[in-house]
């Protein structure tokens, strides 16, 4: 290439003015006699260029260039050959015709030039497919135990590659592999490992096995080493009672190599059940990696104790003194993570030192950065209830600075949090988002700040002072956020004094352009008019409830038929308020439909449910056997109108094995009484099935809580694990599994109700019930709180389920929907004397469902 | 984190007006070629003033160094070990220090592409590493002997040499 012009070497860039048509027409060389090779190569080297640079060749064009490059292969030039390798890996995606390389490259590959042989093998498997993959089998297992360490290597990595498209081919590889991870070559060692893995993935006692024995054999390299701590510390969070998995993660904490030693304390770091002696070796390693001159090793090191800090916040405390020295580090992304992990594990005194020192680089570092600022203060926030103000106003400082949507999301939430947890910072907290809604341009987070604002104003001391902000968005906002102003100014207009301005208001709004708008402002200006309580607790203040997917459903279901009776509001399902999940740390978390969605999905799909009704409430998954046993079994419980329906996901774990036939036969008691069984035809080692049961419930003032005993039946036919023949002839066998647990909870759904005393008053006292418990098992009063939630399976309102500390007296308010639609409220006095005592009162639209919720508890 | 021998998501060889010379970007990243271009601007906008090594954007870990008119990036998961991306960063630039003769510089590269994208493809295979010890990269390569650029340091080494060589062939 150095006899390039003169003229574009000024210009730097040789390649400035190839392109597409000039490249592929100098591929005429190729057919020269004697062949150039280092203008051929030259010209392969041009057509990579255009490649990287994101240019998209036709297939007629990549086909083309192949055929002529099948010249090259009659040339032994090293360079020019592998050249030639990596076109046809750069280009294979583009032609279908890559196959007519096949003969050249499976040539190399078996020849005796060892220059050529490992590329030969990369490029050969990246155009070859399952079908002609079975022809070069042969070669590839041959390749792997190569004694050239670059042919094994090269054959192993293709293998891992190649996993994608032909599993089954490779898996008969595994025997080869294992010879090869015991090379003394630190590369294959790691390639081998990394494909043994991925072919045993699923079964996680030959990977226990294979890991047990290589940490005990020692390795070279440390990216192996690197790859066995994570293949160990997975095997140990699914089961964490492998101690020699875990002893050798801890030895790796003084291996010579820092890539391991890291990856040693960032899986022990990062472990679930980890004691705080345990944790300690690997948090002194980290806190070793802060001071070191090499930013990337100060980066991980304390990229690694923030995360610590979240779970164990006093572990990080003796490494205090380092991260101080790291918030001046020059580097932004590690003082940005210095400073968060301080604010996690520092006192109550040095938070405003902190926060003014954040502040300083606020406007340097990156949205992601500034996000987990956010996330530090909201975690400081929940620990210091007393230092809510200050933070209240870095908070609000922060809103108006620059920032992307995220970045405005996560102190929007932040700020809702404080809000909710602390009465006293609440009104100036709404002040603030106030503030920040006259000036925000991102459309959902107005919404939602709006819709607070009509949840949580008329709360306050003097709600009319929102109404100006609220009102100020009617008239300078898009319809989006006009329509959700409206139905916030609606729900001042529910608080008496201010009835008659709102009224004013809305009646301006009625002529809006926006049809949704509009009718919004109509429908609430009439139901105000009237000035009905009752009304308006249940048209305004606590609103729909039901799922909108199920009623969007039903409401198309109903049209089909069109009957002559009115469309029920009670059949459509209510929708579920979900528990509260874990937060993930992934920022890129996709949306994803609902439990109960993908539960009714499913149910739909079998005709047998289909007169059964709209579902009403899937319960959590309950495992019915223990985890190592042979075959593992768990339930769902589906409730319908008047059935349940029993969803029983089994596993054969035997890869010998598969069960045909299989169903669970489940004893009816209390009223429980099953009534037909679909089974499931086959379970196949590794791909779990499901088999259901159609349950009867008792009689609508007979329900209580129950346990039904059952059985696995099914017919065993052996079957070759390497071949998958299956043997024709079976016998049939029974399991016995764990009872089934059946609660009042699984016939009421958990409903939030933003307003809980106004939908007791709306309820009103006509079907109340009162009881008196005394619980004497229970010691305290935080305990009876998580017991009576879990066991009626409804819904605490205004955050009555956190129990304030040191009290001796507690009022739980509790509120869902029962089956068929009767709402049920539940208030749940609790005094701790001798164990607690309980008064339970029951409201309802519906004798018969209170009564059963005020006698379940027994 | 889960195991796989797929942990590199990307290298980037950019120049000093954030042009791409090498952008290769494997299995795990799953970017258009317009989204590959915003990225790079963004790494490019982060990285041209400071040289600080490490960085953290969109969701990944980026390990970068710069020499006179060009940036080296290694791009990885935000959970991947920071110091595994970092060794393989140090074997890419060390690997073509030794094939540019330490002449680490834009012209130089372009000079050498045909050997910097072998050395590239000895070091990542589509997300696997397969090699991090800069010297079995080079020494895999088996560069042409005329190859090597007389530049003004090799002139005089070329000269050394040779005047050993007509010193011998006089002994003869």
């Amino acid at each position: 290439m150095h006899k390039m012009g003169k003229k574009d070497e000024e210009a730097g860039n040789p390649f400035q003015n190839v392109d597409r048509s000039t490249a592929l027409q100098e591929a005429k060389k190729f057919h020269e006699t004697p062949l150039r090779p280092r203008l051929c190569s030259e010209t392969c080297t041009k057509v990579i260029y255009l490649a990287n640079q994101g240019e998209e060749f036709t297939t007629t064009e990549a086909t083309d260039f192949f055929f002529a490059m099948t010249k090259l292969f009659q040339n032994n030039d090293i360079t020019l050959r592998r050249m030639c390798y990596l076109t046809i890996k750069e280009l294979s995606k583009m032609t279908e015709h890559a196959f007519i390389m096949t003969q050249s490259l499976t040539k190399d590959m078996n020849g005796s030039q060892d220059l050529f042989r490992p590329g030969a093998v990369r490029a050969l498997c990246s155009i070859t497919d399952p079908t002609t993959l079975q022809s070069i089998e042969r070669y590839m297992k041959q390749a792997i135990v190569d004694k050239n360490t670059a042919v094994a290597s090269a054959a192993l990595i293709s293998s891992f590659h190649l996993c994608d498209r032909a599993y089954d081919i490779v898996k008969r590889w595994a025997n080869e592999a294992q010879q090869a991870s015991s090379s003394d070559n630190q590369m294959v060692q790691y390639h081998a490992l990394g494909l043994l893995h991925h072919l045993r993935k699923r079964d996680p006692l030959a990977i226990e096995k294979l890991v047990v024995k290589l940490s005990r054999s020692g390795l070279k390299s440390p990216l192996a080493y690197t790859l066995l701590i994570r293949i160990a510390a997975k095997l140990l969070a699914e089961d964490d009672d492998r101690t020699a998995l875990f002893d050798f993660i801890e030895s790796c904490l003084r291996n010579k190599n820092e890539m391991v030693v890291y990856e040693a304390a960032s899986a022990i770091v990062n472990m679930k059940n980890i004691t705080h002696k345990e944790i300690a070796p690997a948090v002194s390693v980290l806190q070793q990696f802060c001071g070191s001159p090499k930013p990337a090793l100060r980066y991980a090191g304390v990229r690694s104790l923030n995360k610590v800090a979240m779970k164990h916040p006093s572990a990080v405390t003796a490494c205090n003194l380092d991260l101080e020295n790291l918030i001046t580090d020059s580097n932004r992304s590690i003082a940005t993570l210095a400073i968060t992990t301080l604010l996690k594990t520092g006192s109550e005194s040095s938070v405003e030192r902190l926060m003014k020192q954040i502040s300083n680089f606020m406007s340097e570092i990156s949205d992601e950065f500034k996000i987990v600022v956010v996330e530090a203060v909201s975690a400081l926030c929940a620990k210091y209830p007393r230092k809510h103000s200050v933070m209240m106003e870095y908070l609000s400082k922060m809103l108006r600075d620059d920032g992307g949507f995220d970045y405005k999301k996560a102190i929007v939430n932040c700020l809702i949090t404080i809000i909710s947890e602390s009465p006293e910072s609440k009104e100036l907290g709404l002040m603030q988002l106030c503030e920040f809604i006259e000036d925000c341009e991102h459309t959902s987070l107005a919404t939602r700040v709006i819709t607070l604002l009509g949840d949580q104003g008329p709360l306050c001391a003097n709600p009319s002072k929102f109404i100006r902000f609220i009102y100020n968005r009617v008239i300078l906002e898009n319809e989006v956020v006009r329509a959700a102003a409206i139905s916030a100014l609606a729900k001042f207009g529910a608080v008496r004094e201010l009835t008659d301005s709102v009224l004013t208001l809305l009646h301006r709004s009625m002529v809006d352009e926006d049809d949704e708008v509009r009718d919004r402002a109509t429908f609430y200006y009439h139901i105000l008019k009237l000035k009905d309580d009752k009304l308006n607790s249940q048209m305004i203040i606590n609103g729909l409830v039901v799922s909108l997917p199920a009623l969007e459903r039903q409401l198309a279901g109903y049209l089909e038929v069109c009957p002559e009776e009115p469309f029920d509001m009670k059949t459509v399902p209510v929708m579920a308020v979900k528990e509260e999940v874990e937060k993930q740390a992934t920022a890129t978390k996709k949306k994803e439909p609902s439990r109960d969605e993908i539960y009714a999905e499913e149910l739909s799909r079998i005709p047998q449910f289909a007169a059964l009704g709209p579902l009403f409430k899937s319960s959590a998954e309950q495992k019915l056997t223990e985890a190592e046993t042979e075959y593992q079994v768990s339930v769902v419980k589906h409730t319908f109108l008047n059935h349940m329906v029993l969803q029983f996901n089994c596993a054969n774990t035997l890869n010998d094995q598969v069960l045909k036939d299989l169903t669970i036969e489940v004893e009816g008691a209390d009223g429980y009484e099953p009534t037909s069984y679909i089974s499931t035809e086959e379970l196949v080692y590794g791909t779990p099935g499901k088999t259901y049961c159609i349950m009867d419930l008792p009689e609508a003032d007979e329900v209580c809580a129950s346990s039904l005993s059952c059985q696995m039946k099914f017919i065993v036919h052996d079957c070759d694990p390497n071949t998958g023949d299956v043997d024709e002839t079976g016998y049939p066998d029974e399991y016995v599994i764990d009872d089934i647990e059946i609660s009042v909870g699984d016939h009421i759904q958990r409903v939030l109700k933003p307003n809980f005393p106004a939908s007791w008053e709306e309820v009103g006292d006509e079907h109340e019930l009162e009881e008196t418990y005394h619980l004497s098992e229970i010691g305290t009063l935080e305990e009876a709180v998580k017991q009576i939630i879990t066991f009626l399976g409804m819904q605490p309102c205004e955050r009555s389920d956190k129990v304030p500390e040191g009290k001796v007296h507690h009022v739980l308010i509790l509120s869902g929907v029962y089956r068929g639609g009767h709402e049920i409220l539940v208030r749940s006095k609790l005094v701790l004397k001798d164990g607690v005592q309980m008064q339970l009162t029951v409201r309802g639209t519906d004798p018969t469902s209170v009564a059963v919720v005020a006698s379940a508890i027994a | 984190m889960e195991p796989s021998l797929y942990t590199i998501d990307g290298i980037i060889i950019l120049d000093n007006d954030g042009k791409r010379l090498i952008g290769k970007y494997y299995q795990n990243s799953t970017m258009s070629l317009k989204e590959q271009k915003a990225f790079e601007k963004k790494i490019f906008e982060k990285t041209k003033k400071r040289d600080d090594e490490i960085l953290l954007l969109d969701g990944v870990t980026i390990c970068y160094k710069s020499n006179v008119d060009l940036i080296f990036y290694v791009v990885g998961n935000s959970e991947e070990n920071e110091l595994l991306l970092a060794a393989v960063l140090n074997c890419v630039y060390d690997a073509i220090s030794l094939i540019l003769r330490k002449n680490v510089e834009k012209r130089a590269l372009y000079h050498h592409l045909e050997n910097v994208f072998l050395a590239i493809d000895e070091i990542i295979d589509d997300g696997i590493i397969m090699e991090i010890d800069p010297n079995n990269v080079y020494n895999r390569l088996a560069i042409r002997s005329e190859d090597i650029p007389l530049s003004e340091t090799n002139l005089s080494q070329f000269l050394e040499r040779a005047k050993e060589e007509v010193k011998w062939s006089f002994f003869k």
